[in-house]
């Protein structure tokens, strides 16, 4: 090939860089190891890590079972290792499946529209801060407190320099947001309010009420998930204006955060102002259905600086094994796994001290009474149970409070361990 | 001609939605152990909704079928050769996969105790530190999920260095043959874009940077290799002349699979750039995602680092969230980490000599092809290829025929086409990047296709301008899906419904 291409040697292909930009050092790389050497370096650090305890840790990021056929599909080379479906003719099987995840997040969520992914729920709120201020022409935007804390960070470094300023709402005496603190510091100037539910406390927030008081002003009405799960049993957020979330909970293991795949989803009147990529069916030349990526109009390839978004690579894969893992599920099952999550959540804090007295799904905080939450979690861990969130870091104000989860996951045993873990 | 290939009842394969059949499921729950909640009584009725309207309702083997015969109508690298220029398309070594699925690592929780994390720690330092030594920068953020996402972090940090001196300043330099990701990512900074135009070598221009660099520059976003797979060759004095204005050099990494053991942005003036971990370190597309955008830094950029960053006290990681000069957060948690894993893996198997070594057979696969192609195609520069080279469709387009129609074309003989149309300021581009995991014969047979391409379009031009053929599904009409949206399933008899 060499000889083909009129060199005499591989070194002459970098020969022409200048000597003051080529590398003549060697990487401080050590020598490439074998495939047992690298399957024994990560057992190792697997080691290191929490193996074999049982976990009650939720906070955006939920233990539930990962049905065999989800990684079953994802395996195969021809959904692993194709790029984005840009040549439709030999990517329908991605265009597909990305259609039915489309239709799927909006029967499951109640809107309207469903692109094709987002990075994860944190990164798609800013997205749907950006686009409210875009429909409203209007640039100040609302988060609750109750939403995500760093859902919330990573909102204020989106915004920070596109002339969008944040304000955030508190929460009540029940731990939902204040709407007397939203009635005060809603006005003309707001393009959007944001709000979790089930919130960062596990509570469900009151979407009707904010919904009238949102559009009495105007401004719209943005509504955040983290725990999917919960769509199987709670009303959908049909108030909503966009619909932003985690899909972590279907079929994407924690992986120490991530990758998980976010979506976005809103009415079909504000369709061109949707970030990221959207399959649409159409025909072939032989009159046949298919599906290719439309409305590139929005995007950065072709709009470039007057994109909706720079967003390119999403995450499809992870967007497919939350198809399988809706599919397998299906409109019985993703009812029966949110009981599950509810009964096992509340038979747990049947037993425990709760901090708010609202409805919650499969989250709630507890407060430790005379002791810290920290001190409780070493006890548990002494028992190969991982505890709860201790909320100081995120709410000084709850310092003695934990947020704890329980999922179908969780066995009875383990949980009335945690309970006792508070007795004494 | 490529016949049509016989219908058969793996490609009539309906959507779930239409296959539906009350009361199917594919899943099993164990009994429940605890007492069942009754929705009602625990969330308030106004809180309960309805069965999900249209949701799947079929059987576990159903489902598997259905994806299976999904995945056939995909062309992926594991079929053939995927020569989409910038993409990387690279061998997706199944180790990878496996290491990343390990128990320990696949189930930790981002807030799991700093005790009992200590080996995702490992794995985030270890990864971050051979980075640094590929890119020859100080520092890596592993926190970006994506190049897009990168980009962003990278400038972000870009505004906050030039605040703390005083002055952020307006304007973000790109070069007309950029990614579209680099303005809009300048423009989600605040900055405005002014486009710079390259010279007839495809590089930058340094007479007309030199006019357009000013005090109002914050910095130049430049890939490089740039998107014609050519070195900037004044990549120094570009450097230089930003730099002597104050303002700072982003190098987008898209191309870095054609510098590593070769060239270090470090090295060569660059102050902060990404990495696309799912290209160079051969991490899985999937379709179109996952990613990862690491973003490697110079010293005078690491204070602005998002948050947390690793720190080892004594002989255990810690995060340390105390970071006054932070950009912030860009993502929850700590970024793609199961990518990172792969990533890691690919590095580790590779070791530094392998790197170096993938590199030079990526640079001489992309020659090779360059090469052979030069007398059938127009070669849009002359400039040395890397690891990617760019025709025009010139020579084709004189009968009527343009790159996606070769393209389409290609598809017919087994091949994925090339990036199609980009760069931009090449006319009818058609931008080839083969990789080094591709061997010659599967090389040889991509430049006989298109060889043969060539010589159809000047014989039977229309055998070309309606490709593919052979597919199960022909030409896409795209226009009509742009035109009016369908971008949900409906029910028919509702779809009919609602166009009353």
């Amino acid at each position: 090939m060499l000889a083909a291409i009129g060199l005499n040697s591989e070194e002459d292909l970098v020969s022409y860089l200048a000597s003051d930009v080529r590398f003549n050092g060697k990487l401080a790389i050590p020598d490439g190891k074998s495939e047992y050497e690298i399957v024994d370096y990560f057992k190792q650090r697997a080691a290191e890590n929490a193996l074999g305890y049982s976990s009650f840790l939720g906070a955006g990021v939920y233990y539930h079972y990962r049905p065999v056929l989800v990684d079953t599909v994802v395996s195969r080379g021809e959904f692993l290792t194709s790029y984005t479906p840009y040549q439709a003719e030999i990517s329908q099987g991605t265009l597909t499946s990305i259609f039915e995840f489309q239709t799927m997040i909006c029967q499951l969520t109640g809107m309207e529209v469903a692109n094709a992914s987002m990075y994860d729920g944190s990164s798609a709120v800013p997205e749907a801060a950006m686009m409210a201020v875009r429909i409203t022409r209007r640039d100040k935007v609302l988060v609750a407190r109750t939403v995500h804390p760093e859902y919330r960070q990573v909102l204020q470094t989106y915004t920070q320099h596109q002339g969008i300023p944040l304000e955030e709402i508190g929460y009540d005496k029940k731990g939902r947001l204040d709407l007397d603190d939203l009635r005060k510091k809603l006005n003309e100037d707001v393009a959007a309010i944001i709000v979790q539910t089930p919130n960062f406390f596990g509570l469900l927030e009151q979407l009707g009420e904010m919904k009238r008081l949102v559009a009495a002003k105007g401004a719209l009405l943005v509504v955040v998930f983290t725990e999917a799960a919960a769509l199987g049993i709670i009303e959908p957020p049909r108030d909503a204006d966009v619909v932003v979330g985690e899909l972590q909970s279907f079929a994407i293991s924690p992986s120490y955060g991530g990758p998980y795949v976010g979506i976005i989803a809103t009415l079909e009147k504000y369709i061109r102002q949707i970030p990221g990529r959207l399959v649409g069916e159409t025909t072939d030349a032989a009159g046949h259905r298919a599906f290719c990526l439309t409305l590139a109009t929005r995007e950065q390839h072709i709009r470039r600086e007057k994109a909706t978004s720079n967003i390119c690579t999403n995450q499809a894969l992870l967007a497919l094994m939350a198809t399988v893992f809706m599919t397998l599920y299906g409109k019985e099952g993703l009812r029966e796994l949110a009981v599950q999550n509810l009964s096992k959540a509340h038979y747990l804090a049947g037993k425990l001290p709760l901090r708010f007295d609202a409805p919650f799904f499969n989250e709630f905080v507890i407060t430790a009474n005379g002791r810290s939450p920290e001190e409780i979690n070493s006890k548990l861990l002494e028992q190969k149970i991982i505890g709860g969130l201790p909320l100081g870091r995120f709410y000084p104000e709850l310092t003695n409070c934990m947020l704890l989860c329980a999922t179908e996951m969780n066995k009875r045993s383990d949980m009335d361990a945690v309970a006792s873990a508070f007795k004494n | 001609m490529i016949k049509q290939v016989t219908r058969h009842i793996v490609q009539n394969e309906p959507l779930l939605f239409e296959q539906s059949s009350p009361g199917k499921k594919g899943y099993q729950l164990p009994a429940l152990d605890v007492p069942e909640s009754d929705p009602e009584k625990v969330l308030g009725r106004e809180n309960v909704r309805d069965e999900i309207d249209g949701f799947p309702e079929v059987s576990e083997f159903e489902a598997l079928r259905h994806f299976t015969r999904l995945s056939t109508w995909n062309y992926a690298i594991d079929l053939g050769l995927y020569p989409l220029g910038s993409c990387t398309m690279k061998y997706n070594p199944r180790i990878n996969e496996l290491v990343a699925r390990t128990e320990g690592v696949a189930w930790a929780h981002p807030y799991q105790p700093e005790s009992l994390s200590q080996g995702c720690m490992e794995v985030i330092a270890a990864l971050e530190s051979a980075l640094a030594e590929i890119t020859g920068m100080d520092a890596v953020t592993l926190q970006p999920a994506a190049g897009a996402h990168g980009e962003f972090t990278g400038i972000l940090m870009i505004r906050a260095l030039l605040e703390s001196r005083g002055n952020a300043r307006k304007k973000i330099l790109v070069p007309d043959s950029a990614h579209g990701t680099n303005p809009a990512t300048a423009m989600m900074v605040g900055y405005t874009v002014e486009n710079i135009k390259s010279n007839d070598r495809g590089m930058v221009d340094l007479g007309v940077l030199e006019r357009v660099v000013t005090e109002d520059v914050a910095g130049l976003m430049i890939t490089n290799p740039n998107t014609v797979g050519v070195f900037e060759e004044n990549i120094r004095k570009i450097c230089a002349t930003l730099h002597d204005k104050g303002a700072l050099v982003y190098m987008d990494g898209a191309n870095m699979n054609a510098l590593v053991g070769v060239a270090r942005p470090g090295d060569f003036g660059v102050d902060v750039m990404h990495l696309n971990l799912h290209k160079t370190f051969s991490t899985p597309h999937g379709g179109g995602g996952p990613g990862s955008g690491a973003v490697a830094v110079a010293k005078v950029l690491t204070p602005f680092l998002p948050g947390p960053r690793l720190k080892r006290e004594g002989d255990k990681w810690h995060w340390n969230y105390d970071l006054p000069q932070s950009i912030g957060r860009v993502r929850a948690y700590y970024g793609n980490f199961g990518v990172l894993v792969r990533a890691l893996a690919y590095i580790m198997a590779h070791g530094g000599n392998g790197l170096r070594q993938a590199t030079l057979d990526a640079l001489l696969n992309a020659n090779y092809i360059r090469t052979l192609l030069e007398p059938y195609y127009e070669l849009a520069y002359k400039a040395p290829s890397m690891h990617e080279c760019v025709f025009s469709d010139d020579r084709q387009a004189k009968h009527g025929i343009r790159t996606g129609d070769v393209a389409k074309r290609l598809i017919d003989y087994g091949f994925h086409p090339y990036t199609v149309s980009f760069p931009l300021i090449v006319r009818g581009a058609m931008m080839i990047e083969p990789t080094e995991t591709e061997g010659k014969r599967d090389l040889d047979a991509f430049i006989d296709a298109m060889i043969s391409i060539a010589k159809e379009v000047e014989e039977t031009p229309e055998l070309v301008a309606k490709a593919p053929h052979s597919t199960r599904t022909l030409r896409v009409d795209e226009v009509t899906a742009a035109r009016k949206p369908v971008v949900r399933w409906i029910p028919r008899s509702t779809a009919s419904q609602a166009a009353d």
